[in-house]
């Protein structure tokens, strides 16, 4: 595999990183609030609803209120829960998300001005930590977020918390093997793990994008992300209809809300990935590159609200019949097809 | 006429269909023919345009259905029976109540109780009138049985107050000396809502 190191770059320093790392933290926490709010108004749209308006011009501050209830509200840690495990379940799922997106590439890379004290001429790099095995890291850790959802509803000594923590397991099982194997036909592709490489490979515009070449993936990876990160025609962990809250039944308060920024930042991390290894990913050289993936972000973020409005959810066994007997023989035929093509 | 006949209660004209659902398939190549259409059918392409037309709709079209409740509201039909209104007469403002006391007297839960007097034009006038709200079942019998048309029901139907008395004097009630331009005269009973005609809809002619 070849080294992604590009000489004429500034030298990345831990000062940089940390800088980094406390960037994505706010800014994506930020956004994740933020999407919630985006999430309620564009459902509200879709149903001819107002959603919220009340709290600030068009309810632009309900994401304050919202917060302020979540701070303050109760920590209720149920009598014969698992104290330590379901304390610990929120962080989990909150903790793995902000560590997927550290090898995602997310906002430009900036070195600090000089006139600031300290930190001036600080090289602030675009990805975190630049692995060259990304796609991996990324998909690890999401996959290990799903140990959040599972240990909760088990630590919880409640009937629905268990069917939800069961749910969980049943769509883990599901969708995990969907999601490497439609990524890797791109990755036999590209001959690479690094999102960079990725980035680099369809550089030369919207003819050279993924999507093209490798369209059954890129479906594939779309499905499978909606069951990755809870999103509705796959939301059997949560849904009220059938399983009350699912794991999240017994959670109130902050721990509760670990869950849904937790939720949300997966969201964006699968809608990164989307867009940087099917879409053509970002421009660094152009002064609007950026711009470009932020539209992309924004349309796959859009998708799963606008599926949300539109679909029914499946049934777990649905779920796993569509993952098992639908969706892996076609990743795999859709392997078999590219290696031949990169064979000959 | 056979007394079969009449005793035939399925009405209609017993020309039932039966939707054409298909037989749903046993074997595994039916099966899978059936996954294969229902994938590339394209039927959950339509829930999405729905959605998004009507997200369309709804923000440049003005098809939003949201009311603002309580900075806007819908106007209520003439027929609704809120809390009453005490009317004046449009061209001196004095009280349409001649104290006839017919109002009491046909209220049906005994809310209504009022005092007469003269006044120095030897003219009948209420001195005291309360409507107890705790009471009343706003059968709209008084508004009905007003010869003066001063008593009738008006539009406030949030009831909520801080203590029933709050809606009952007499003054309450009575339409402001300031305001008599603005008075509503009551259309009655039978008048039809003022958007009646938005709310008309289509009668399929064949029913």
């Amino acid at each position: 595999m070849e080294t992604t190191l590009v000489e004429n770059l500034p030298q990345v320093t831990a000062v940089g990183v940390i800088i980094k790392a406390v960037i994505i933290l706010a800014v994506i926490s930020a956004i994740a609030g933020f999407g919630t709010f985006v999430e309620r108004k564009v459902l509200a749209f879709m149903q001819r609803r107002l959603g919220p308006m009340h709290v600030g011009p068009y309810g632009l501050l309900q994401i304050a209120a919202d917060g302020i209830k979540l701070f303050t509200k109760e920590d209720i840690i149920p009598q014969n829960a698992n104290k330590l495990i379901f304390m610990i379940a929120p962080v989990i799922t909150a903790a793995t998300a902000f560590i997927a997106l550290s090898s995602v590439p997310v906002f430009p890379d900036f070195i600090i001005p000089e006139f600031i004290p300290l930190l001036g001429g600080t090289f602030v790099p675009s990805i975190a930590s630049d692995l060259n095995i990304g796609i991996l890291f990324v998909l690890g850790m999401m996959a290990a977020g799903l140990y959040g959802p599972l240990l909760a509803g088990m630590s919880q000594a409640n009937k629905w918390g268990i069917i939800g923590a069961a749910r969980t397991a049943v769509q883990f099982l599901s969708y995990e093997v969907v999601t490497g194997l439609s990524i890797l036909a791109p990755i036999m592709l590209v001959g690479s793990l690094s999102f960079v490489d990725f980035n680099n490979y369809q550089a030369a515009g919207i003819g050279s994008w993924m999507v093209w070449q490798q369209p059954v993936a890129f479906v594939l990876f779309l499905i499978a992300g909606f069951a990755e990160t809870n999103r509705t025609p796959f939301d059997l962990l949560e849904h009220e209809a059938e399983v009350v809250s699912g794991y999240a039944t017994e959670y109130s308060g902050m721990r509760w809300g670990m869950f849904f920024i937790g939720e949300y930042a997966n969201m964006i991390t699968i809608s990164v990935i989307a867009a940087i290894v099917f879409l053509g990913g970002y421009d660094p050289e152009a002064t609007l590159g950026w711009l470009t993936i932020i539209l992309k972000i924004g349309f796959f973020f859009f998708l799963m609200l606008w599926v949300r409005a539109a679909w029914p959810h499946v049934r777990p066994d649905q779920l796993m019949w569509l993952c098992w007997k639908v969706l892996m023989p076609l990743a795999v035929v859709n392997i078999l097809i590219t290696a031949i093509v990169v064979m000959v | 006429m056979s007394l079969e006949q009449f005793k035939n209660r399925n009405v209609g004209t017993q020309n039932y269909k039966t939707l054409d659902l298909g037989q749903s398939p046993t074997s595994g190549m039916g099966k899978f023919t059936q996954v294969i259409k229902r994938s590339v059918k394209g039927e959950l392409f339509v829930g999405l345009w729905v959605t998004i037309r009507e997200m369309f709709n709804a923000l440049f079209r003005g098809n939003m259905h949201t009311v603002k409740y309580p900075f806007e509201k819908l106007p209520i039909s003439p027929r609704y029976r809120a809390i009453h209104d005490m009317l004046r007469l449009l061209e001196s403002g004095s009280y349409r109540c001649i104290g006839c006391g017919l109002c009491e007297k046909i209220c049906i839960s005994n809310c209504i109780s009022m005092d007469t007097r003269y006044d120095e034009n030897q003219r009948k006038e209420v001195s005291e009138y309360t409507i107890n709200f705790g009471r009343c079942i706003f059968c709209g019998y008084c508004a009905e049985v007003c010869p003066e048309l001063a008593i009738v029901h008006g539009p406030r139907y949030e009831n909520a107050s801080e203590q029933r008395a709050s809606f009952s004097l007499f003054e309450d009630m009575l339409t402001p000396i300031d305001k008599l331009n603005l008075q509503q005269e009551y259309d009655g009973f039978g008048a039809v809502s003022p958007n009646a005609d938005e709310n008309i809809k289509q009668t399929p002619l064949a029913y």
